[in-house]
């Protein structure tokens, strides 16, 4: 499969339905917490849709990556900001592309140093297949499988729109 | 030992001669230039097509360790280094260890360079015992020994009194006396030139003024007490001035800058390279300006290497706790070539500054090649380039701010005597 | 362009600048001279993400876990290597402490044979703080290609992490860089701290820097390194919007470089009256310890223009920062 031969899916369309999947999840202990850069912008949108006076953090996880070794540190880290209490609160982490799982599993490593949740949930755009942990989103709005060349970005334009992308890989 | 040194240039600036001319040694000594006297037939010709043959050069400092840090290096090496640079007399200081204050080690130090027979060595005795600037040394006693002057080497006379008898007794007998301007005080324990560098750098800095302000000490006291001083390793454009204005009003002064401060500046520490590490230290482009101008009008009289060999363990510290000095022997002649040619001058001027113009300082009947005259000898290729680098230098001292670099002026053979010592 | 190397101008060879790798990374940090601003810019960013982490309750990130930083202080000070400590521990690295004036050093062993036995023992990174100008640099011409040397105060050559926390307080402060007036008072001719800081500003396009100190306190050819001169406090405080003090030793008045510390306090110590020549939300800086009543009067340091007690804070997240960047760049 090249790239020309792939239909990427409407990313807007993508957001109403994982809002539409998540609105039943949300109780008074949920908090949403996005990954940066892409986690951050759909968990945005999505708190104008699921009610705008949740508790919302943001994780940069450039600390707990397991590929410091390898690549160094992310030249543009930025802040991580939980405002809540993190203990006995159920956490839906945001993403906008599900891979190999392992930002998540930094993600997560990085959340326990907050504080011990009740639960965290996952909740993504795209599960675009490549998982190489037993870690998987709960709620996702589209499942595809993209060989491991492929890189499937979320982009944002200048009115806040989204859509994907598709890209040759450029890491081997 | 009859020798013919054919076709090559002869340089000797004492008799003004620069021209194609063959040499013709016997016994010791020069017996025909140009032609060769009766009868005369070699045991040995050197051909020295290309090749520049001039007097043994003069090194008006060069320290050769004995007595006391065999550690850094030994008689040996230094003179094996000498006969490599084409130097055939030098001067050392006196800052040995035991320091050169008694007859006795005085004799010693001749008698062992005499046996290695590989340069004539003249001692510079010192001005004061163990150098410490309170008791005057037997100074007729030591120029009987051999001694040629009297330095305090790197550790000045602090009271002025003390200074003033010295160079007073000095005059009485005629010695000269070879004095480093540095006022202590002002230099302060400083390790490098008071400019830009050290104060980037952090360094402990050595200001312009500790040279003038005893310099002009100095000066004043040769005029107040008649005695001939010879001014070692100027570093600074002001003392240049204050030197050529002394000669002009008829004082009895010379002196001579080291090879490396006709180059370098304090730019060339760099990253803290230790090997930039010199006393007096490496000042401005200015100052070095000054004294490749200096030594060109004449008001400075002489380049020497100052060679001071240095242990590598004790180069290989923070700049500040390094070593003060530079192994230079082997680069006296590639550098004062250097700074002819950049200068625009003669070989002829260069030769001058390593030859007749230090034997006259130093006393001695060397750095010519007249009739008659002692065949000390250097022949060299001033085309020939070579590097830099441990394996090329003879010196026990690696310790060069030129490792690395390549310079023209490659020594070929040496005489000492009419013996060839070295050959390359 | 990255300052990878400087030419000498008579030996026309590349003095390749020892801190930054073949392709501009930093590989040591040894001084702010010639550092990039790009470089500095990241290590400042990077900072700002390890304050959040200060005020979690895990204050520790695993990004050097399983790597080893030794803190080599060949000069003594509990406050600087204890600030490292802290940083490379929520690092989650190990850490090993060697005061050397107290072991084998003053046996005579040398530097080399100190730092051969140290990585030995597999150290990854060293923190050094050394009496000797260049110290540093020295090091790390020496040490394994896979070592970083971090520069904790050489002699009186520079202090990097100590200026890179004051322009990162600054910056917390006053965001516009290029439009603030800074003064350093004090002792700048033996400051590490001072000539790092004036370095860290010139690259960041500080405009306007003044140093204020009698002129024996000042290096011969200071204002070379792009400062303007000033004997007299008053005017020379007049609408900064930085005012950074230095420390005086006490040494300063053995050595006939000034008469009295009460006369130091008189000319160039820091009072509030003199402070309200600066701008009315101007802020003071402090490289610590202070002496109080020396150079700087309680009410100014206990005061609310003082940032000096977050400096504390942020010099652990800058320190993070650098020992970040520096093991990621291997």
């Amino acid at each position: 499969m090249t790239k020309t031969d792939m239909a990427l899916p409407d990313a807007e369309l993508l957001l109403q339905r994982l809002a539409d999947q998540l609105r039943p999840a949300i109780h008074k202990d949920t908090a949403l917490v996005g990954i940066h850069s892409g986690g951050v912008w759909i968990m945005e949108r999505l708190l104008t849709m699921l009610g705008s006076n949740l508790p919302q953090g943001r994780l940069d996880v450039s600390f707990y990556r397991d590929d410091f070794g390898q690549r160094g540190l992310h030249q543009d880290t930025r802040p991580s900001q939980i405002p809540f209490e993190v203990e006995d609160r159920h956490i839906i982490l945001i993403d906008d592309v599900f891979y190999t799982g392992r930002t998540i599993r930094a993600a997560m490593n990085e959340l326990f140093d907050y504080g011990r949740p009740a639960s965290i949930s996952l909740a993504v755009l795209v599960n675009r297949g490549g998982r190489e942990l037993p870690i998987a989103p709960q709620f996702c709005a589209h499942d595809m499988n993209l060989p491991a060349g492929l890189n499937l970005q979320l982009m944002r334009d200048a009115q806040g729109l989204f859509h994907l992308t598709l890209e040759e890989s450029q890491d081997v | 030992m009859k020798i013919h040194i054919k076709n090559g240039r002869l340089i000797d600036p004492a008799n003004g001669i620069d021209s194609q001319h063959d040499l013709f040694v016997a016994a010791g000594k020069v017996v025909g230039i140009g032609r060769p006297p009766a009868d005369f037939s070699p045991n040995q010709v050197i051909d020295a097509n290309g090749l520049i043959v001039c007097p043994g050069l003069v090194d008006l400092s060069a320290r050769l360790r004995e007595p006391g840090n065999e550690y850094k290096a030994t008689l040996e090496s230094e003179m094996l280094a000498a006969a490599a640079g084409g130097v055939t007399s030098l001067a050392c200081p006196p800052d040995t260890d035991p320091v050169l204050d008694e007859p006795g080690l005085v004799e010693m130090l001749k008698h062992r360079a005499r046996l290695l027979n590989l340069a004539h060595v003249y001692p510079l005795g010192a001005l004061t015992r163990q150098l410490q600037g309170v008791v005057l040394t037997e100074m007729c006693e030591l120029t009987e020994a051999g001694c040629v002057g009297f330095s305090q080497a790197g550790t000045p006379i602090t009271d002025t009194m003390v200074l003033w008898r010295s160079m007073q007794y000095a005059a009485t007998f005629g010695f000269t006396v070879w004095l480093h301007p540095q006022d202590s005080y002002l230099a302060d324990k400083g390790v490098a030139h008071d400019g830009e560098v050290a104060a980037r750098l952090g360094l402990r800095p050595i200001p312009a003024a500790a040279e003038t302000v005893a310099l002009a000490t100095m000066l004043r006291l040769a005029r107040e007490t008649g005695a001939r001083l010879h001014v070692c390793r100027l570093s600074t454009a002001e003392s240049v001035d204050m030197i050529a204005e002394a000669k002009a009003s008829g004082l009895a002064v010379t002196c001579d800058v080291t090879a490396n401060h006709l180059h370098l500046t304090e730019y060339d520490i760099g990253y803290f390279d230790a090997n930039s590490h010199l006393q007096p230290p490496l000042r401005s482009q200015r100052d070095r300006d000054a004294l490749r101008r200096g030594l060109a009008e004449g008001a400075i009289d002489a380049v020497c290497s100052d060679h001071t060999p240095v242990d590598k363990d004790a180069k290989l510290l923070p700049f500040g706790e390094s070593e003060a000095g530079a192994t230079c022997l082997e680069l006296l002649l590639p550098l004062t070539l250097k700074w002819a040619s950049e200068q625009g001058l003669s070989l002829s001027d260069a030769i001058a500054s390593i030859t007749n113009r230090p034997a006259a300082i130093m006393g001695i009947k060397a750095g010519h090649l007249g009739l008659h005259a002692t065949a000390d000898i250097c022949i060299f290729d001033p085309e020939q380039y070579w590097k830099i680098e441990d394996k090329a230098l003879r010196s026990q001292g690696k310790n060069t701010p030129f490792t690395g670099m390549e310079l023209a002026g490659k020594v070929r053979y040496t005489l000492l005597e009419g013996n060839i010592i070295y050959k390359n | 362009m990255p300052k990878a190397c400087f030419t000498s101008p008579w030996k026309k060879v590349k003095m390749f600048n020892p801190q930054l790798t073949d392709d501009g990374k930093l590989k040591h940090l040894l001084t702010i001279d010639g550092l990039p601003r790009d470089i500095i810019t990241q290590i400042l960013d990077t900072a700002e993400s390890f304050v959040g982490v200060a005020e979690r309750e895990v204050k520790k990130v695993p990004l050097l876990r399983g790597k080893t930083v030794c803190n080599i202080f060949f000069e003594n000070s509990t406050r600087t290597r204890t600030t490292f400590e802290i940083a490379a521990k929520r690092l989650s690295a190990d850490v090993i402490n060697l005061n050397v004036s107290t072991s084998s050093q003053s046996k005579g062993e040398t530097i080399l044979d100190t730092i051969d036995n140290l990585t030995a023992m597999h150290a990854d990174m060293f923190v050094v703080r050394h009496a000797q100008s260049g110290a540093a640099h020295f090091i790390a011409r020496h040490v394994k290609p896979h070592i970083h040397v971090i520069n904790a105060g050489d002699g009186r050559h520079a202090h990097p992490t100590q200026a890179l926390l004051d322009v990162f307080t600054i910056r917390r402060y006053k965001p516009d860089m290029h439009n603030l007036r800074v003064a350093l008072v004090g002792d700048i001719l033996h400051s590490r701290v001072a000539r790092s800081e004036i370095h860290a500003l010139t690259t960041l396009g500080v405009p306007e820097i003044r140093v204020i100190a009698p002129k024996t306190l000042l290096p011969e050819h200071v204002e070379k390194i792009g400062v303007h001169v000033y004997h007299d406090m008053n005017a020379g405080l007049r609408d900064v919007d930085v005012v950074m003090m230095l420390r005086l030793q006490n040494e300063r008045m053995s050595g006939a470089l000034l008469p009295s510390a009460q006369e130091y306090f008189k000319t160039f110590g820091l009072t509030q009256e003199k402070l309200a020549l600066a701008k009315p939300d101007a802020i003071v800086t402090h490289p610590g310890p202070m002496n109080r009543g020396i150079e700087i009067d309680s009410a100014v340091a206990d005061g609310r223009q003082s940032v000096i007690l977050p400096q504390v804070t942020y010099g652990i997240a800058v320190r993070m920062a650098v020992m970040s960047i520096l093991a990621g760049n291997s």
